[in-house]
């Protein structure tokens, strides 16, 4: 390669290589101001708006502080964290099962029910009778309702099933062979081997709950206990109201002067874990993409 | 069997139909265990999507609670009347395809000019620097997203101060019903983008070397090559995602719309969906609600279903 290059490739692999380097910074500098901004000193940067390259003023760790000891958002992180957990289990119960009966060949009535679940990729009930079922069975105002209606996946059910109907048959027949039942064939045999793409779509699911908003906001009606973090950041930065920062100890004169502060600290603490993730998994992120595109 | 080309007389039909029940009813007394695993899934999507679906019922009757499902009063086609009637319906129905048709005009071509661009750098680390950076909005929630923007579109926030640079007035962009399709569209392009362009990325990877050998020995200098061996080697991938973004016409991210718009941006911002949420469960109205989503369903029903046929008519790939 690159033996006999042109003058005007050369110029383009600069350009190129300049273009990226730029897009890159675009990418990061959002992030970099939130951060920037959310150790500034509070009064200076209730007077500027514009992009925090580096701390304005003094920088502080006040507002941290802040929303660390705010009862309300540790609430709502520590919900957050059951959430993220009873969701992820949940579908992953779901999504294991399903993909395991449905890689199964000789299995009787597989199209019929692959079709009932791509169907609703294609057609859904939408959004009021949805609500009306989750209304119906009860979950209205409780945690079951972040944990169980919606968050089962069509998509990654068929990414898994996929990959499990990849596994030699002769693997499973040994199991059989040996005497033992589907169950077990499940657990000591499909899931060993299948472990990158269980951390896949863990990591899916991990993300999408982490980070979902909307079904909390119209299924938890009076219990502000029960608000996951993205619901009190909502409140904090959108609609800037005090809600999700009053608690009985709090101290209204804090509130005012760390308020410009908290909305950025908030983002911060709620991206960390994000953050410190993603270069890892990352490349798990890529396989999973690939393996979703192959057509089952 | 084996005379398979004798047409089976009835007879012959019905013992297969009999020997076809004794094999499944074989097959359920063997590995019930794996029929039995496929009830929680098939549970759960009956509660949480089929029953939704007959819950479409309401759209035609004066839903309440009070009354119950089967209680309510059944009133045809009045809720879909009143929708293509009402002021909001053509203001809606063109924001929704306006938004749509400007986003797949947009967020469609740029992840396959980023995973072009990459694949023209020869330093495998700075290409996977960049490529690790750009996944990074990918793990940013949308409610952090907005508020980002947010700030940057305050009066005197960076984009602000870009767009006064260039000519514009400034002021609150997220505010302007102007700016609104910009700001939707260029900050899905920022989150998503990474994201789109790994299976491209990974589509050129697969690219067989020999055929830019080839190229290279018949004179093809490098925009000559990308011409003719990388984008035909591209073809397939996009247009199985060309297709599959087709079908996602109607269904737009109302939940971040939900987060960027308000009253002064209604005219460019409100969809379909974004109506039926403030209409249903902020004002209550269900069964106007319902139905005005159900329009939205059938279409999207539709543009999926017509865009598989083009699909397995001009490319031999269909999604099923």
């Amino acid at each position: 390669m690159g033996s006999r290059r042109t003058t005007g490739e050369k110029i383009f692999s600069i350009f190129n290589i300049i273009f990226l380097t730029l897009l890159s910074l675009v990418f990061i500098l959002p992030v970099w101001h939130v951060l920037m901004a959310s150790i500034s000193d509070p009064d200076i940067l209730q007077a500027n708006s514009g992009l925090a390259l580096r701390p304005w003023g003094q920088p502080t760790f006040g507002g941290y502080q802040f929303v660390l000891s705010n009862k309300n958002i540790i609430r709502a992180y520590g919900n957050t964290i059951v959430y993220v957990v009873g969701a992820t289990a949940f579908s992953m119960f779901i999504t294991i099962l399903a993909a395991y009966g449905l890689s199964r060949k000789d299995l009787y009535f597989r199209k019929p029910l692959l079709f009932l679940l791509t169907f609703t990729m294609i057609f859904s009930g939408g959004l009021i009778p949805t609500y009306m079922v989750v209304k119906g069975v009860g979950m209205i105002d409780t945690m079951w309702a972040l944990i169980i209606p919606g968050t089962v996946s069509v998509y990654n059910i068929i990414v898994m099933r996929t990959s499990f109907s990849t596994i030699p048959d002769g693997l499973l027949e040994a199991a059989k062979i040996d005497g033992a039942g589907h169950l077990r064939i499940l657990l000591q045999v499909v899931l060993p081997v299948s472990k990158a793409v269980l951390a896949v779509i863990v990591m899916f699911y991990a993300i999408r709950n982490w980070n979902a908003w909307f079904n909390a906001s119209i299924y938890l009606q009076k219990r502000r206990d029960l608000f996951p973090l993205q619901l009190s950041l909502r409140e904090i930065i959108l609609q800037t109201s005090n809600n999700s920062l009053v608690t009985e100890s709090s101290d209204p004169g804090a509130i005012d002067r760390y308020r410009p502060l908290v909305k950025y600290s908030t983002i911060m603490i709620s991206v960390l874990p994000m953050l410190v993730v993603y270069p890892f998994i990352q490349k798990y992120f890529v396989s999973g993409v690939m393996i979703g595109s192959i057509k089952g | 069997m084996a005379n398979a080309a004798v047409a089976p007389s009835r007879a012959l039909k019905d013992q297969e139909k009999k020997l076809k029940r004794h094999l499944i009813k074989r097959d359920f007394s063997q590995n019930w265990p794996v029929y039995l695993m496929l009830v929680p899934v098939v549970a759960y999507f009956i509660i949480f999507h089929y029953l939704p679906m007959g819950g479409l019922a309401i759209a035609f009757e004066d839903f309440s609670f009070r009354s119950g499902f089967f209680g309510s009063q059944f009133v045809g086609f009045k809720h879909f009347e009143n929708f293509f009637s009402s002021i909001y319906f053509g203001r809606l129905l063109s924001n929704t395809l306006i938004l749509s048709a400007y986003g797949f005009l947009i967020s469609f071509p740029l992840p396959i000019i980023l995973a072009l661009l990459l694949n023209e750098v020869r330093q495998p680390r700075f290409k996977k620097t960049v490529q690790t950076i750009s996944y990074l909005p990918y793990f940013i929630s949308v409610v952090v997203v907005v508020g980002i923007l947010q700030d940057f579109t305050k009066s005197n926030g960076l984009l602000t101060q870009l767009v006064v640079a260039l000519g514009g007035e400034g002021g609150n962009l997220l505010g302007k019903p102007e700016y609104f399709r910009a700001l939707f569209i260029g900050s899905n392009v920022w989150a998503h983008i990474g994201y789109s362009s790994i299976i491209y990325i990974s589509a050129l990877s697969g690219i067989d070397q020999e055929l830019y050998e080839a190229a290279r020995i018949d004179g093809a200098g490098r925009w000559k090559q990308t011409l003719h061996v990388t984008l035909p080697g591209l073809a397939p991938t996009i247009i199985i995602l060309f297709i599959m973004r087709l079908g996602e016409v109607m269904t737009l991210d109302y939940e971040k719309i939900i987060l960027m718009y308000g009253p002064g941006t209604y005219s460019t911002a409100d969809i379909i969906q974004t109506y039926v949420y403030r209409v249903g469960l902020v004002n209550g109205d269900y069964s106007y609600a319902a139905a005005v989503g159900l329009f939205n369903s059938i279409i999207n029903f539709i543009v999926i279903f017509v865009a598989n046929k083009i699909s397995s008519k001009v490319s031999e790939t269909s999604l099923w």
